[in-house]
């Protein structure tokens, strides 16, 4: 940490220590591209333009040179500039992306893919820590569709015939599947914030978690064995109801467009967005990749349990300024990913009052809002703007059956805005990136069995719930502390007390050693942009509750105290 | 009452307010006019007939008899690969089934006489998103991409919006029948030189859309050595090659390397999806078919932000790889379409309108320039708002499709039934009398 701030105030250009850094900076970066031109490899992985699929861009600490976009991305055209002679080339923008792809995030899903742990097949396989991704309750989706699909989705009427589903539909979605997005949408909120498990008591101070559906009025979910406490609170809800409204949702392939679309229609080439590290390493693809929009890392510190500073925000904006970088929105993850916070109330409205302070936008990226697996209230940006009407169009929230219904496979994301014009922008461009028909037809039907996403989701809860608290029992027997975590499939687990060297290269060999020898994948922080090193992030959706001592004593092998 | 102050409105970008979505133009604006008015058969029997969506409607039977009779490709059965692996698939190489089902298509469509690499192909949530997904990877913004005209209004949009390319249009004409020549192609590199635009590529629709013909091999030959002097890219987009008529008037820009033996390949690309041969429009289904590495494994890093649902995937590899299936819709398919050409252009000639010979797709080029008050397109649009307005038919105007030559338009017939299709050729047959006689 001491070794790491203040290299980070130097390229973020603190004071007295401008001059004395940029010139060191600049000849060295002149001589990197002197170097290069007397070379024949014209990719080089330092360039920002290479970090599309490539999360190795480094927290400013490691490799100053990312930070200095302008001057990078010129170069790069002039480099890879095609002569009349020689192959046809492709785009400058793109030709740095070819040899991406060798991060630990995706070489640890490489080697797991190769070899794969199978209890009796393959023992002393790779175990997969390393996607956020949800197999426990898949067995519910797979048994509602086993009795359900063929109906679904070819219908016993026209209504929901082939002839209804394969011509042109609206890009951003159909109606019908919009209105039951928005009540699933409405359903996990619903359920996400109190304890609807029957052996535990509704926790009734989550105060105005219980959103009602839209349009027609009220929908209530009921649980059988607290029913008149449902309806206390209820009454108590009504004052403080949020409405979705399917006319605002444009549907995507996937959360990984609606971020890109939105990136695309609030930020200019060269802009930035400000995004608290540590943060999912795909967003430097999706929000930088073709739109050419910048990410400015606010750090996040373990002193605060990684949670979102105000202050924080404030500074990097303001360096942002002076650099000349225009920024034009937040992004926030709620639950975060790779942590697993949730933002509370107040940081909520605080946030809010610095984006109309400063005049921009707030993105909500809320797509494990329904895989929330503790006590503590979640609070939807939806919910904050309902009762502050002025400031809805600053504000846009992205979400997916990615996660909480663990169907990545079949591409359904959310764009949910408050701002006419950024509707009327993505639904046309949600046409590049459009949910297939019969994938629409078929969840209308599961969506609507109000009954199946009842159990679906406390079931899943349970669940994560269970499998949550073993992992970080595990780990903690071995000295590893974990941040405390509501959301998502993941615990953020310290383990620099293992690393050889208090860097990111001391991480990264800790990370090859648990891969490698461990035969376990987890993600290192540096591919969250972590600011301090030694953190790693630990999935435990993709595991069966027989992996847990497994995986402990693996780890266990590989673990040598550095004092 | 509170004095409102008005806040600063909280800016958007120039992608997001730019109108090169250009829904503001004749194309789209038809469309608004029949979804106000819609035609139907039974209850609104004086409204809009929609003649300007080209979707092929006329054998949604053979699908669905597929489907009513194999109930494994809409569920997923007890077997691995089960409903698990299907709903956490999100690899972006796609379905290894699903590719393989769609390379023996194309292969079956183009009678053999190409081969297609199932890893060489790259999945898209459709054609429009291979399209712009092609131009990411090919060009820079500023730069251009020639086309030839007149091309599909929706290129406007999908090659330029996101991308920032331009599009420098290749001038054709029916003094040949709208052909592309070689000068036509140098003389559209020449204009984009002189704007300082640096040319990345050429992009044919083959078989073109609006013109409903077929490229001849001569011109593909030439197409091709004009991409090969200029170094630049060959985008061939083949969207409608299993809607010709016939199956051996359709000649595929992989048939042309195939006899080169490959040779600069690198710079080929094909773009296919089922929205058209197959009538599927809503399933969200496109691929590029790239013969340059780098393009291949660029592409399918880059359909991460468009891939096609692992459900639809698992369905049409079901689908497609059953070859009694997909043998008997092709010929059935082009049979039918090969019927309503013949019906409108009959049609068409009894009413005394000429139309450009064609021999593909799912509309007719319709010469309409005699009645052109000017060969003007002012002319043009105000006889394409009449036909709109008092004869209730919507079809497009080549304006919009960036015809040089005013007075023609395109025509869809197969996204109606027959008897719709017999009221239209009705309303045209007396709105050309009625001109006749004033």
């Amino acid at each position: 940490m001491r070794v790491i701030v203040p290299l980070q105030g130097v390229v973020q250009g603190r004071g007295g220590l401008v001059l004395g850094s940029i010139i060191p900076c600049a000849l060295f970066y002149f001589l990197q591209f002197y170097l290069k031109r007397n070379r024949d490899d014209p990719d080089d992985k330092n360039e920002s333009n290479s970090t599309g699929q490539n999360p190795t861009t480094r927290s400013p600490s490691s490799e100053h040179l990312t930070e200095l976009p302008g001057l990078t991305r010129s170069l790069s055209r002039a480099l890879l500039s095609p002569r009349n002679s020689g192959p046809v080339s492709i785009s400058a923008r793109v030709s740095g992306i070819v040899k991406g792809g060798d991060s630990p995030y995706y070489m640890g899903l490489k080697r797991v893919k190769e070899d794969p742990y199978d209890e009796l097949d393959n023992p002393n396989g790779v175990i997969q820590l390393g996607l956020a991704e949800n197999k426990l309750s898949l067995d519910l989706v797979k048994d509602w569709l086993a009795e359900n699909a063929r109906e679904a989705i070819l219908g016993n009427g026209k209504e929901l015939s082939i002839s209804g589903i394969a011509p042109y539909q609206p890009f951003d979605g159909l109606m019908e599947f919009k209105v039951v997005t928005s009540r699933c949408l409405v359903r996990i909120e619903l359920l996400g914030d109190s304890d609807w498990t029957s052996n535990n008591k509704i926790s009734l101070g989550a105060r105005g978690c219980l959103r009602v559906a839209i349009d027609h009025g009220q929908w209530f979910m009921v649980s059988d064995n607290n029913a008149m406490a449902v309806a206390g609170f209820m009454s108590q809800v009504m004052e403080n109801a949020v409405s979705f409204n399917p006319s605002q949702i444009v549907l995507t392939a996937g959360a990984t467009p609606a971020i890109e679309i939105l990136s695309f229609c609030l930020a200019d080439t060269g802009n930035a967005f400000l995004v608290p590290t540590p943060y999912y390493p795909g967003f430097d693809r999706d929000v930088k990749w073709r739109t050419g929009v910048e990410i400015i890392h606010v750090p996040c510190r373990s002193a605060d349990n990684f949670h979102l500073s105000i202050a924080a925000l404030d500074r990097s904006f303001n360096q942002a300024k002076k650099r000349g970088l225009k920024v034009r929105g937040v992004i926030i993850s709620n639950p975060s990913n790779p942590v697993g916070n949730l933002l509370n109330r107040e940081t909520l409205y605080s946030l809010l009052d610095f984006a109309r302070e400063k005049n921009i936008h707030i993105i909500s990226n809320e797509i494990l809002a329904g895989s929330t697996h503790g006590n503590e209230e979640f609070v939807s940006m939806a919910e904050i703007v309902d009762q502050e009407d002025t400031d809805r169009k600053r504000v846009h929230i992205v979400y997916g059956l990615s996660k909480d219904l663990s169907l990545p496979g079949f591409r359904v994301g959310v764009i949910y805005t408050f701002n006419e014009d950024v509707l009327a922008a993505a639904r046309k461009l949600s046409r590049f990136s459009a949910t297939s028909a019969p994938t629409q037809r078929l969840l209308i039907s599961m969506l609507s069995d109000t009954k199946f996403v009842r159990t679906f989701i406390t079931t899943n809860w349970e669940r994560l719930q269970r499998m949550y608290v073993q992992l970080v029992a595990g780990l903690e027997k071995m000295g590893i502390k974990s941040i405390k975590s509501s959301g998502g499939f993941y615990c953020w687990a310290d383990m620099s007390g293992f690393i050889s060297s208090y860097s990111e290269k001391g991480e990264v060999e800790l990370w090859d050693k648990l891969l490698n020898i461990g035969k376990v994948n987890v993600t290192p922080g540096s591919c969250c942009h972590c600011i301090e090193p030694g953190w790693f992030r630990f999935c435990f959706a993709t595991l069966t509750e027989k992996d847990i001592p497994v995986v402990m004593e693996r780890i266990q092998k590989v673990l040598k105290p550095v004092n | 009452m509170a004095i409102e102050i008005e806040q600063p409105r909280v800016g958007l970008s120039k992608v997001a307010v730019s109108k090169t979505h250009g829904e503001d133009s004749p194309y789209f604006a038809g469309w608004k006019a029949y979804d106000e008015n819609p035609y139907h058969e039974t209850s609104n029997q004086s409204g809009v007939i929609q003649m300007g969506l080209a979707e092929n409607q006329v054998s949604f039977d053979l699908l669905e008899k597929y489907l009513e009779e194999h109930s494994e490709a809409s569920s997923w059965g007890k077997g691995t690969p089960g409903f698990r692996e299907n709903a956490l698939f999100q690899d972006y190489h796609g379905l290894k089934s699903f590719r393989q089902a769609m390379a023996s298509f194309m292969e079956q469509i183009r009678g053999g006489r190409a081969k297609f690499d199932p890893d060489r192909i790259v999945l898209t949530a459709g054609a429009t998103a291979a399209n712009e997904l092609l131009t990411f990877i090919l060009a820079d913004p500023g730069d251009a991409l020639l086309i030839p005209t007149p091309y599909y209004p929706g290129f406007d949009r999908d090659l330029r919006w996101r991308t920032g390319v331009n599009i420098v249009p290749i001038h054709c004409d029916s003094s040949n029948n709208f052909q592309i020549t070689p000068e036509a192609m140098e003389a559209a590199y020449q204009s984009a030189e002189s704007m300082n635009l640096k040319v990345r590529g050429i992009l044919i629709t083959n078989p073109s859309n609006p013109l409903g013909a077929t490229i001849q091999r001569s011109a593909l030959e030439q197409i091709l050595d004009f991409a090969v002097n200029k170094n630049i890219h060959l985008v061939s987009d083949e969207i409608y090659s299993g809607s010709t008529f016939s199956s051996s008037e359709f000649i595929s820009i992989a048939e042309i390397l195939e006899t080169r033996g490959y040779k600069d390949a690198e710079r080929v690309h094909i773009v296919y999806s089922l929205s058209k041969d197959l009538g599927l429009p809503g399933f969200r289904v496109g691929t590029i078919y790239s013969y340059n590495d780098q393009v291949v494994t660029t592409a399918r890093r880059m359909s991460s932000f468009t891939l096609i649902s692992s459900q639809t995937q698992h369905l049409l590899a079901c689908m497609l790889s059953n070859k009694e299936f997909s043998e008997n819709y092709i010929k059935t398919n082009r049979e039918r379409l090969s019927k309503r050409y013949d019906m409108i252009i009959k049609g068409l000639k009894k009413a005394g309108i000429e139309c450009l010979k064609g021999n593909a797709g799912l509309f007719c080029w319709m010469n309409l320039s005699p009645l052109l008050e000017k060969p003007t397109r002012e002319s043009e649009l105000a006889l394409w708002k009449v036909i709109l307005n008092e004869v209730k038919l919507n079809i497009s105007p080549g304006s919009s499709c960036h015809c040089s030559e005013p007075g023609w338009f395109r025509v869809c017939f197969a996204n109606m039934s027959e008897q719709t299709l017999e009221i239209a050729l009705e309303r045209i047959h007396k709105f050309m009398e009625q001109r006749k006689r004033n």
